[in-house]
């Protein structure tokens, strides 16, 4: 396979680039179980994680991909660098370009900053969010994940996504795979939270009943992104947790039917699930970090390094 | 596939892998074996050898290593590698392991494979048996088992086919053409 310079969305790969890093994402997963889970292939290369909105579990995510393939990670941490004193996006960029940094791993709340950035450096750009935009690693892990779980074929499966679809990069991301690798897909939310621009033929419900009809195969839960909402766009958290949560009675509905249950963390107790679905033998939860990892790996194996030698005077 | 005859045929192709199977059998009576192909090639290698050496190595083990991710070279190639992944099922400890490839040039390879293993455990020995050893070592590594040692030009490249892989057994050499 050629490699790329970026990896920005995911209506940008082929069909051949999706299974390429789906595929190797199998035996970098398997690297986890030898004693020395760390492989020389990115040795002497710099991979710079620049997030400008705050996340543990995606950036440490890069991270430890990053280090297992035995790249030096470094951390441009927004809260303690100068950008918090009025340097530019461009401006930063330009001094990682002197730092000659590999890869950057960019997140931000507004969407198309990392396309941005990509024009503007030689690194090679991954998008790890942006606004409501796109978050194409999770899109590929949680179809990793469903592969594992469908045995490869996941023609067919029926995904229902419940929660803050408007908000969502998330929901956009991964219902773009799943719908592109030919799995149904529906929605569960509040009105207030459905984008009017769905296409007609994903489902869209406003109560579990309807769900229940509809036969999922797997319920995604969305995380409840109050810091993305200016405004209310419910009146509580009690309130939304009986409306649209997992609570403790459709757990017992999701058992009674063998439903596969994903969230892309962090989780909100009390909020999108119940306490239990932790413990739910079904959850996939676990799982979805540790490939993560593997596909974050296969990412980086595929994209081509920015400070290639052949620049330099 | 260039219409330049063999250096090596189908016969000469299983009889040079006997040879190796014979060498094997008496420098090793008894001992705990493993062989281990280097993916592509080395894979069906290391299987011949299996059938061969597995009635009088009851213990016998075998596994792959693909070093995709081990190559000194890897971001500077034009097309990655799709992965297949390195499978050793068993406990490399104690064991006395042999390396298998179709053919023996830089060494580069062979250092890729070598590292790797090692991470997996740690044998009491390690050994190189290739189909084809030929001039143009860059590193300080030689083969312990030979099917047949070639001298041809540095532009030249040797070309192993295997039925598994390439629908034929024999050895060509090309006119120049990309170094694996």
């Amino acid at each position: 396979m050629t490699p790329r310079k970026d990896l920005l969305d995911i209506q940008s790969l082929t069909d051949e680039e999706l299974e390429f890093i789906l595929s190797n994402a199998v035996p970098f997963k398997n690297l986890f179980k030898r004693s020395v889970k760390k492989v020389p292939t990115l040795k002497g290369r710099t991979v710079l994680t620049l997030f400008y909105e705050p996340s543990t579990r995606t950036r440490s995510s890069f991270e430890i991909a990053a280090s297992r393939l035995s790249a030096d990670v470094t951390n441009f941490s927004v809260s303690t660098s100068s950008v918090v004193k009025g340097e530019s996006v461009l401006d930063t960029v330009a001094t990682l370009e002197a730092m000659r940094t590999d890869y950057v791993v960019v997140r931000h709340s507004m969407s198309g900053i990392p396309n941005l950035i990509a024009k503007h450096t030689n690194a090679s750009v991954i998008n790890a969010g942006d606004g409501f935009h796109a978050h194409p690693t999770q899109g590929l892990l949680d179809v990793f994940t469903l592969r594992e779980v469908f045995g490869g074929d996941v023609r067919g499966a029926r995904v229902a996504f419940i929660g803050d679809i408007q908000h969502s990069r998330v929901a956009r991301s991964t219902n773009l795979l799943c719908r592109r690798m030919g799995m149904q897909t529906a929605m569960l939310a509040p009105g207030s939270l459905i984008p009017r621009e769905l296409p007609q033929e994903i489902a869209v419900f406003q109560d579990w009943k309807e769900l229940y009809a509809w036969k999922p195969d797997v319920i995604y839960l969305l995380r409840v992104q109050t810091e993305r909402q200016n405004v209310p766009f419910f009146p509580s958290i009690g309130e939304y947790h009986r409306l649209f949560g997992l609570t403790d009675e459709r757990l017992k509905w999701a058992r009674d039917n063998g439903i596969w249950v994903m969230h892309p963390g962090p989780v909100n107790r009390g909020v999108e699930l119940t306490d239990s679905v932790m413990e739910y033998e079904r959850s996939l939860i676990d799982q979805q970090v540790e490939n993560g990892i593997a596909v974050r790996m296969s990412v980086l194996y595929w994209l081509k390094p920015g400070s290639s030698t052949e620049d330099k005077p | 596939m260039p219409d330049l005859a063999p250096i090596l045929s189908k016969q000469d192709v299983t009889q040079r892998i006997e040879r190796i199977a014979q060498a094997i059998q008496e420098r090793f009576p008894g001992k705990d074996l493993a062989l281990v192909g280097i993916y592509r090639r080395g894979v069906p290698l290391a299987e011949r050898l299996y059938t061969l050496l597995k009635p009088h190595f009851p213990d016998l083990n075998i596994g792959r290593v693909d070093i995709s991710l081990y190559r000194d070279d890897l971001k500077a190639l034009e097309i990655i590698p799709k992965l297949i992944g390195s499978e050793l099922s068993f406990d490399l400890d104690g064991k006395h392991v042999i390396l298998c490839d179709e053919v023996l040039h830089t060494g580069r390879t062979a250092r890729a494979a070598l590292d790797e293993l090692l991470e997996y455990g740690r044998p009491q020995k390690v050994e190189l048996a290739v189909l084809v050893d030929r001039e143009g070592r860059e590193l300080p590594i030689a083969a312990d088992y030979v099917g047949e040692r070639v001298t041809i030009k540095p532009e030249e490249r040797i070309a192993v086919r295997f039925v598994e892989v390439d629908g034929e057994d024999a050895v060509y050499v090309q006119q120049g053409g990309a170094r694996r």
